[in-house]
């Protein structure tokens, strides 16, 4: 992926971000990676409502999104995401527990880039991770810049 | 992506179908893989029309998509894929050798899933391509029903 670009992990669970960060890494993703502990905080620096963390205008994103997660959940994020003219640029993965094939249908109809399930063996996640990793570590990958303001 | 899903690669230049189509297979792809040769040949068969090949209910597609194409192009057929209610849901890969940022920001807009510029190497290309398999190998892919709008 073009080495400018952020990753956005939107996860309530810290040894899940631990996992999917360090399995990123291992894969020689370079890429500077932002967290955020639920769908809140992730609408507010996309749609730059927070004072500390707002997204940068002219910079390429990738979301890593979970589903459940307290506050606002990863359907509402997509959702917003999707209907924003800028914002829908972004790519989103799905990266939930969730394994319903109505759950899957539901997301890529509202425009999900993937929908990836993390295995409930350990082993399995950081393999699976490790994948992810390999195909966002190519060069050959590229994420478009996004321009201006999300509109809320 | 199920064993049953079938993988649909829309790519002109049969050199680079060929070696898309072993690379996925050396990363352990096992699922069928259909080649259109064109964008004409692509929408048809999505949109179940004309003479050849013809999408079939309840099964799960994914497209690599290549973007210069004879007749009708990638962004063409991203365009009628995304705009189609059901068809929508099918995960489209770009692949193609076009490193433009305008037609990057477009087809992001238009909803592709991910953008891969093609490497000029062929080892790169190879490499790059076992890794979309990788990719796939652990992505869940809906089921497309029913028929679409025409």
């Amino acid at each position: 992926m073009n080495k400018d670009a952020v990753i956005l992990i939107a996860e309530d669970d810290p040894g899940h971000v631990e996992l999917v960060k360090k399995n990123l890494w291992r894969s020689c993703v370079e890429n500077n990676i932002l967290q955020f502990r639920n769908g809140q905080e992730i609408l507010d620096f996309l749609f730059r409502r927070d004072d500390k963390a707002k997204h940068d205008e002219s910079v390429s994103y990738l979301l890593l999104l979970d589903i459940r997660m307290p506050t606002v959940d990863g359907q509402e994020v997509l959702r917003r995401i999707k209907e924003d003219e800028e914002l829908r640029k972004i790519p989103v993965i799905i990266l939930t527990t969730t394994d319903e094939a109505v759950e899957v249908n539901r997301y890529y109809e509202m425009g999900c880039s993937f929908y990836m399930i993390k295995p409930a063996d350990y082993t399995k996640f950081m393999e699976a991770v490790e994948n992810l990793g390999a195909f966002l570590s190519l060069d050959g990958v590229r994420v478009p810049v996004v321009d201006g303001v999300g509109v809320c | 992506m199920n064993k049953e899903g079938v993988i649909l690669i829309a790519e002109d230049d049969e050199g680079h179908f060929e070696l898309i189509k072993r690379s996925l297979q050396r990363a352990g792809v096992c699922n069928e893989i259909l080649r259109f040769a064109d964008g004409q040949e692509t929408l048809d068969f999505l949109f179940v029309r004309g003479d050849g090949p013809k999408r079939e209910h309840d099964k799960e597609y994914l497209l690599l998509l290549d973007i210069r194409m004879p007749k009708i192009d990638g962004m063409e057929v991203l365009e009628k894929v995304k705009h189609d209610p059901e068809l929508r849901k099918i995960p489209v890969v770009m692949l193609t050798t076009t490193d433009d940022p305008r037609t990057i920001d477009r087809c992001h807009k238009l909803g592709c899933s991910v953008y891969i510029v093609k490497p000029v190497e062929y080892q790169d290309f190879a490499e790059a391509v076992r890794k979309v398999g990788l990719l796939l190998s652990v992505v869940e892919v809906p089921q497309i029903n029913g028929m679409p709008k025409k």
